[in-house]
């Protein structure tokens, strides 16, 4: 049976959600898109730029027939002001999936969670298919789920910090009380980062510094790729218990002597 | 008379629908979406939808982002 990832009503094969931000230019942003192999990307909801409008738009290189656009809320600071930026977004005609991000404080990126809550209330109730990003606390993420949203995405560590996942521990108790999918969102510094998210049984993961931000963005976006990949097969798979002494993995009859 | 667009003000001509004025602006109505003091002005209805002195208009469209 094929392994995918199921967001509300659709299924994907990769587990690999990537952001389009920060890229040198839009011609690099699709390759890196195209080489992670990811079918789900971020955008953000930002004013034209009056005085130059014919500047090319991030939808001409990615067609949202190929992708499925996740708008995101970035830079809202209240729910308010999240719950109109989706409005904004689901008028664009990509859908109803949206991440929903209400930040609390500049320096740490983290979430409000209150006002997360809140403009979840809203949104699901307007039909949106909600992805909220939270800190990594199983309480929130079992209150956004009860809520209605289609997944939980809890930190691995601040946005673009590139730490890696900082509370294995709660992260664990968030996977153990899910019922909804739950997604490691921001924090990821490497491909070994998403593997391990992977292999704790995370249904996916999404990064945008980590691969925009690396010396050679092509070549992480397939690092990451691959990194998903390996993790995911690497649950799956179910890893050895680990022990503290050895065992031998050549048979013990028949040694020379 | 007066609008503010996008947080600026701004000069236009009396009676310009969101359409003609987006034709002026050369912004391609396909890409954007338009809120009018606030409410959303769905796509179908720029042509029919004229601007008035003090409205507010904010054009919005996805950029990079994370």
């Amino acid at each position: 049976m094929e392994d995918l990832l199921k967001l509300a009503d659709k299924s994907y094969r990769s587990r690999l959600i990537v952001g389009t931000g920060k890229y040198k230019d839009f011609a690099e942003t699709r390759k890196a898109i195209e080489v992670s192999g990811a079918e789900i990307v971020t955008v953000a909801v930002r004013r034209v730029n009056i005085t130059d409008p014919n500047k090319e738009n991030l939808l001409d290189y990615l067609d949202p027939k190929k992708y499925t656009i996740l708008p995101n809320t970035a830079g809202c600071y209240t729910a308010d002001d999240a719950v109109r930026t989706c409005r904004l977004a689901r008028e664009a005609g990509v859908g109803k999936m949206i991440k929903l991000e209400v930040i609390g404080d500049d320096k740490t990126l983290f979430p409000d969670i209150p006002a997360t809550l809140e403009a979840a209330k809203t949104l699901v109730k307007e039909g949106f298919v909600v992805l909220p990003y939270i800190t990594d606390d199983p309480i929130t993420a079992k209150k956004l789920q009860d809520i209605g949203c289609a997944a939980v995405m809890p930190l691995a560590a601040p946005i673009g910090s590139g730490l890696g996942i900082r509370n294995p521990y709660n992260i664990l108790i968030i996977l153990e009380q899910a019922t909804v999918p739950v997604i490691v969102d921001a924090g990821v510094g490497t491909a070994s980062d998403a593997a391990i998210a992977m292999e704790m049984g995370c249904d996916g993961v999404l990064m945008n510094t980590a691969i925009a931000g690396a010396r050679d963005p092509i070549l992480m976006a397939e690092a990451m790729r691959l990194g998903v990949d390996a993790g995911r097969k690497a649950f799956l798979a179910g890893r050895i218990v680990k022990k503290l002494y050895a065992t031998a993995s050549s048979p013990i009859d028949g040694i020379l002597g | 008379m007066k609008i503010r667009l996008n947080g600026e003000e701004k000069e236009i001509a009396d009676g310009l629908s969101i359409a003609q004025l987006l034709d002026e602006l050369q912004i391609r109505s396909g890409r954007v979406v338009v809120e009018l003091n606030r409410d959303i002005v769905c796509r179908e209805a720029h042509g029919s939808t004229l601007l008035k002195g003090g409205d507010a208009l904010e054009i919005v469209h996805f950029v990079g982002g994370g």
